[in-house]
């Protein structure tokens, strides 16, 4: 333990009207904290520059999931924990359930929250490609009010996003409308618990009359920030599942890739297991389309 | 710079307990130095090892990332309340007759972490058993002695439910 717990202030207000009102204050000078599995790591290596931090954890108005006829929202204090055990979750969106569960471990699960993991901004980060591939809209609040926006824009660029120092990030919504979608999720780390992401893609599809009429792919790990891979996705809109056309979504997606060497991976490493991983993908959407099962 | 102190109040093994420490203090440090249950170990300080894993409110949580105004007024449960006085819980029974511990660093936290899951599931699979403890490194046993007596305390009727 190198940093020194004496040199921050750590307050908890305990509503969300009070936490966005001090935010609001002094934009900027209070760090939201709320499982604390980023944020204590910092502290703990004397890496944590904020002096000042602001308790999230357990605030109700962020703890809720609900379910309406056509849509799911996850409330961003919500834990990757109660998001593998939500029931609806997995029903509607599993790659998002299947992400949650192998997000660090149990103990982490049961801290991590699912707004953490996205305003922490790591191009990494797990739920981000699930998110991206189900047209996630995220929900944010500040005293200023509420405003909503698709995820795909959020991330801007390396841990730089939208969001204003006085806001928070409030909920997520996921359209129920993918039940009908071939879907994809793979992880490539060095083990199941524990490790962060070397590369992961993520997707959603439908082919009809071995056509690809929908397609949605994402990945983590190869640019600055979670990313949909919409040259790829052109690529592939509207073209017959041959091999082709697998040859070709290779190629595109060789080069709309951009990961970087580090201490994981490496970028050329990084960029063959992407384009595997849509091979793989589509080999699977060419057999179940045969076969007229479009449930991965 | 230097932060207030806070007044936290958190029941602890079914014993309450009050603490006058700066926020941002861990709840594992609390736990070692404030409360002197030293149990619970630091390994790697960064949520990786484990071998700080308490319970709190129920849920699994590594100790060392939970800034101990997040504990204020939660129930922690940590390896010292597993044993009933003299009478070892049987995942510590298990832990013994199996060679589940060696070195015994990681052992109150594998010890937590399997109480945490059998709670959850009196009688894991083997992938159950690895998924539940993936969060828990051990250096010396190579784990199978570990999932053995965690399947050898399903066995013994597991989990008892504690009065406290």
């Amino acid at each position: 333990m190198r940093g020194n717990p004496e040199a921050h202030q750590l307050i908890a207000p305990g509503t969300l009207s009070a936490v966005i009102a001090q935010l609001a204050r002094a934009p900027g000078e209070w760090t939201p904290i709320a499982g604390g599995t980023e944020l204590m790591v910092a502290h703990a290596a004397g890496r944590l520059t904020a002096p000042k931090l602001i308790s999230l954890w357990s605030l109700p108005e962020l703890s809720f999931l609900r379910v309406t006829e056509n849509e799911i929202s996850i409330g961003g204090g919500v834990t990757f924990g109660q998001i593998r055990s939500h029931s609806a979750i997995a029903a509607d969106f599993p790659l998002l359930s299947r992400a949650a569960s192998w997000i660090g471990s149990i103990a982490n699960q049961n801290r991590a929250t699912i707004a953490g993991n996205i305003v922490n901004g790591s191009p990494a980060a797990d739920a981000p490609p699930a998110l991206l591939v189900y047209d996630a809209e995220i929900e944010l609040i500040s005293q200023r009010g509420l405003r909503r926006l698709p995820y795909a824009d959020f991330h801007l660029g390396y841990k730089r996003s939208v969001l204003m120092p006085d806001e928070l990030a409030l909920a997520l919504h996921l359209p129920r409308r993918f039940a009908k979608h071939a879907q994809y999720l793979r992880k490539v780390g060095t083990r199941k618990a524990m490790a962060i992401t070397k590369i992961a893609l993520a997707a959603t599809a439908i082919v009809e009359n071995e056509t690809i009429t929908e397609i949605r792919l994402a990945a983590a790990s190869v640019a600055d920030r979670p990313i949909r891979l919409t040259a790829t996705e052109a690529a592939l809109i509207g073209k017959k599942l041959s091999s082709n056309t697998m040859r070709e979504a290779r190629k595109v997606l060789l080069n709309e890739v951009r990961p970087i060497d580090d201490i994981r991976s490496t970028a050329e490493y990084r960029k063959h297991v992407a384009a595997n991983l849509l091979d793989e993908f589509l080999s699977e959407l060419a057999i179940d389309s045969t076969h007229e099962g479009l449930s991965a | 710079m230097s932060a207030s102190q806070a007044q936290i109040q958190l029941t602890v093994n079914g014993q309450q307990a009050s603490v006058d420490v700066p926020p941002m203090k861990r709840l594992l440090d609390v736990l070692r130095e404030d409360l002197g249950l030293t149990g619970a170990k630091e390994g790697c300080g960064e949520g990786e090892c484990g071998s700080c894993s308490v319970r709190m409110n129920g849920e699994l949580v590594n100790s060392c990332l939970v800034p101990i105004l997040q504990a204020a007024n939660a129930r922690i449960e940590t390896v010292e309340g597993l044993a009933i006085d003299a009478e070892l819980h049987p995942l510590q029974k298990a832990f013994l007759e199996c060679g589940g511990a060696q070195c015994g660093i990681c052992t109150p936290g594998m010890l937590m972490a399997a109480t945490h899951l059998l709670a959850h599931n009196p009688h894991p699979s083997i992938e159950e058993i690895r998924e539940g403890l993936a969060g828990n490194l051990c250096r010396c046993t190579g784990f199978i002695k570990i999932f053995d007596s965690v399947i050898a305390a399903a066995a013994m009727g597991g989990n008892p439910t504690h009065a406290r």
